[in-house]
């Protein structure tokens, strides 16, 4: 007996009971459609969180100083002359001092964050100028007490009014407001468009220190990232003679972590959703061996018109794995459903990866012949004597 | 599988020193107790006994569905007491036409599909498989009800769908085990005047009954009690020793 029969006998059993059919398969298609939703979710988030990061730009390195009492720093300077040294690694250092600020215009109160920097901020940050300047190397050079603000600054403070020119009191300093950043998330209050940018030569007032705690640099090429960094790490080694000093940490390494967490947690979802596939292939062997009894006479009858142990075991085992296949494809279609809904209420871009889908729809085929087994063989090992007498 | 060289010529079915013996406990029930007997081909025998007199226990072993605790025997040549599974499975679908009193039809198939049933295990092709089917539907009248589902048929008629599928593969020996007894006499009669021209047509028929009347049908009685012939009437006389 070739498969093809098999087939065909293993279809018309389950055509035959078409209920008990789709309540065994309501495990199965409750389990793929979990593995496929929570993996596709939890991928949509971390494609969320990648856009951010990446947003940051590939280039880029952060350089923090995160000695907590120390009272070393690096200036500016040095950071130039390490930039000029390595002119073939790196393109733009940008310093950036920043703290938490009031930005007051006349009776208006805001509270946001203030950066210093210099010009080459627009640059490595990818942002533009929609009113008036940015800050301008004279600015940096002369210590011009001059402000750019974000678009929600600038909406909440002078509403129709226009900006540029206006007093603002940063931390009680007066600063001239010069331009405005164009809106990049519709001016929210959580978002980059609170910020204020004034030149990092100014900031002394403002931050009540003189110490740059941070900086960006932007690497020639994204290739040349990992080079960067690494001739970062060792200059501002020579410099400090302890690492737990400062933190080099480009986009790339912070990818690399986010990867690793991302895939641990696609991991443990879909561990967690398999266990109900794994419930659901139970739920098969439960319906297999109960139907086995019932049919016990129809395997003594086969087996007298010359039924093999094999012909026996393939049905009951095609029987099985129809099932679970099916209730497999039943569940992917519903979880492209399910990932579309539940990725719009998130708000969120996620749908099913074609990966995911062949992953579950396999497991679940998996899962059938497993369980499938069992039953299979409990009928293919019936005695047909004992069968044929079986009601 | 053993070919034919093991083959005793004469004989269709021999059986040699045959015992069927089980352990229920403390006591051994002696099933068949040294069976001794010989079928020619195209014989047409009725054994015939009460129940519990080894008759069910002889016909499984003909049939191959089961395996003596000793002695030998052969079915078209094969030495069936030394067959695996599989290969008693085999010389089932081949060799074995069974006619069961339950006619043993699956209800959820249509009588073509039950008469095709052996010929899908034969591993026929399925146009093959349809022609034979045809042939068989047509040999016992039933081949424009081939759509039908066993339970819309008649008693009789669902015994002629499994005479049709026992014929199917087109097998030797014809095995029927009280074929007559859930049917009424004029059914009854008509089954085994089918049974009666397979026989004519070279089939070898072996009937099983405890029914007397219906035995004296056949060329030849051999008679079973407590798991011995008692009686054969090949041997021991004319079967018209056997009362009516």
């Amino acid at each position: 007996m070739n498969f093809k029969q098999a087939f065909k006998m293993a279809m018309k059993s389950i055509t035959a009971s078409k209920m008990r059919t789709f309540l065994t398969m309501l495990g199965i298609i409750i389990g793929v459609c979990a593995v496929i939703v929570l993996v596709s979710v939890v991928q949509g988030s971390t494609g969320s969180i990648t856009e951010s990061i990446e947003s940051l730009g590939a280039n880029s390195i952060t350089v923090s100083f995160t000695g907590r009492n120390s009272t070393k720093s690096v200036s500016y300077d040095e950071m130039k002359t390490f930039m000029e040294e390595n002119s073939e690694y790196v393109s733009y250092v940008v310093p950036s001092m920043s703290g938490y600020g009031t930005v007051k215009y006349h009776s208006t109160n805001l509270s946001g964050s203030v950066t210093g920097t210099t010009p080459d901020y627009l640059t490595v940050k990818n942002r533009d100028v929609s009113n008036g300047r940015f800050i301008t190397d004279i600015d940096v050079e002369r210590r011009r007490k001059v402000a750019v603000i974000g678009s929600y600054n600038a909406q909440e403070l002078f509403g129709f009014e226009d900006p540029i020119d206006k007093q603002i009191k940063i931390n009680n300093e007066l600063f001239t407001v010069v331009g405005v950043l164009e809106a990049i998330s519709n001016s929210q209050e959580s978002s980059e468009d609170n910020v204020i940018i004034i030149p990092y030569s100014s900031g002394r007032m403002v931050f009540k220190t003189n110490k740059i705690r941070s900086y960006t640099v932007w690497a020639a090429t994204a290739e040349l990232v990992d080079a960067a960094s690494e001739r970062l790490e060792k200059f501002l080694y020579s410099k400090f003679q302890d690492e737990d000093e400062y933190n080099v940490v480009s986009v790339a390494s912070m990818m690399d972590v986010l990867d690793d967490i991302t895939g641990m947690m696609s991991l443990l979802t879909a561990g967690i959703a398999g266990i109900s596939l794994v419930v659901g292939g139970i739920g098969i062997m439960n319906i297999m061996l109960v139907s086995v009894t019932e049919r016990t006479r129809e395997i003594g009858i086969r087996k007298a018109i010359g039924a093999k142990r094999s012909s026996i075991m393939a049905q009951f085992l095609i029987e099985a794995a129809v099932v679970s296949c099916m209730g497999g494809l039943a569940g992917i279609f519903l979880s492209i459903i399910g990932t579309a809904i539940l990725g719009n209420a998130m708000g969120i871009n996620a749908f099913p990866s074609i990966f995911v889908m062949f992953g579950a729809f396999l497991f679940s085929a998996v899962i059938g012949i497993f369980f499938g087994w069992a039953p299979a063989n409990k009928a293919a090992k019936l005695n047909p004597i004992e069968a044929l007498r079986a009601d | 599988m053993k070919s034919n060289e093991n083959k005793t010529s004469e004989y269709i079915v021999e059986i040699r020193d045959m015992y069927k013996i089980y352990k229920m406990g403390e006591n051994e029930v002696r099933a068949l107790n040294g069976i001794n007997l010989k079928i020619k081909p195209k014989e047409f025998v009725a054994i015939i006994g009460p129940s519990g007199s080894g008759k069910s226990t002889l016909m499984n072993m003909i049939g191959c569905l089961d395996t003596p605790s000793s002695g030998e025997y052969y079915i078209d040549g094969h030495e069936a007491s030394t067959l695996g599974e599989d290969e008693q499975a085999v010389i089932r679908n081949k060799e074995i036409g069974f006619i069961f009193q339950q006619y043993n039809l699956l209800q959820k198939l249509t009588v073509e599909e039950n008469v095709e049933l052996p010929l899908i295990y034969a591993g026929i092709s399925p146009e093959k498989r349809k022609e034979l089917a045809k042939d068989a539907l047509e040999r016992v009248d039933l081949y424009d009800r081939r759509f039908h589902k066993p339970t819309e048929l008649s008693g009789g008629q669902q015994q002629r769908a499994s005479i049709a599928r026992a014929l199917a593969a087109r097998p030797p020996i014809i095995l029927a085990d009280e074929p007559t007894g859930a049917l009424d006499s004029k059914t009854g009669t008509e089954v085994l005047n089918m049974l009666k021209e397979l026989h004519q047509e070279g089939k070898t028929v072996i009937l099983i009954t405890h029914d007397n009347k219906i035995a004296h049908e056949a060329e030849r009685i051999v008679r079973i009690m407590d798991g011995e012939i008692v009686f054969d009437s090949a041997t021991d006389g004319d079967k018209s020793q056997v009362n009516v």
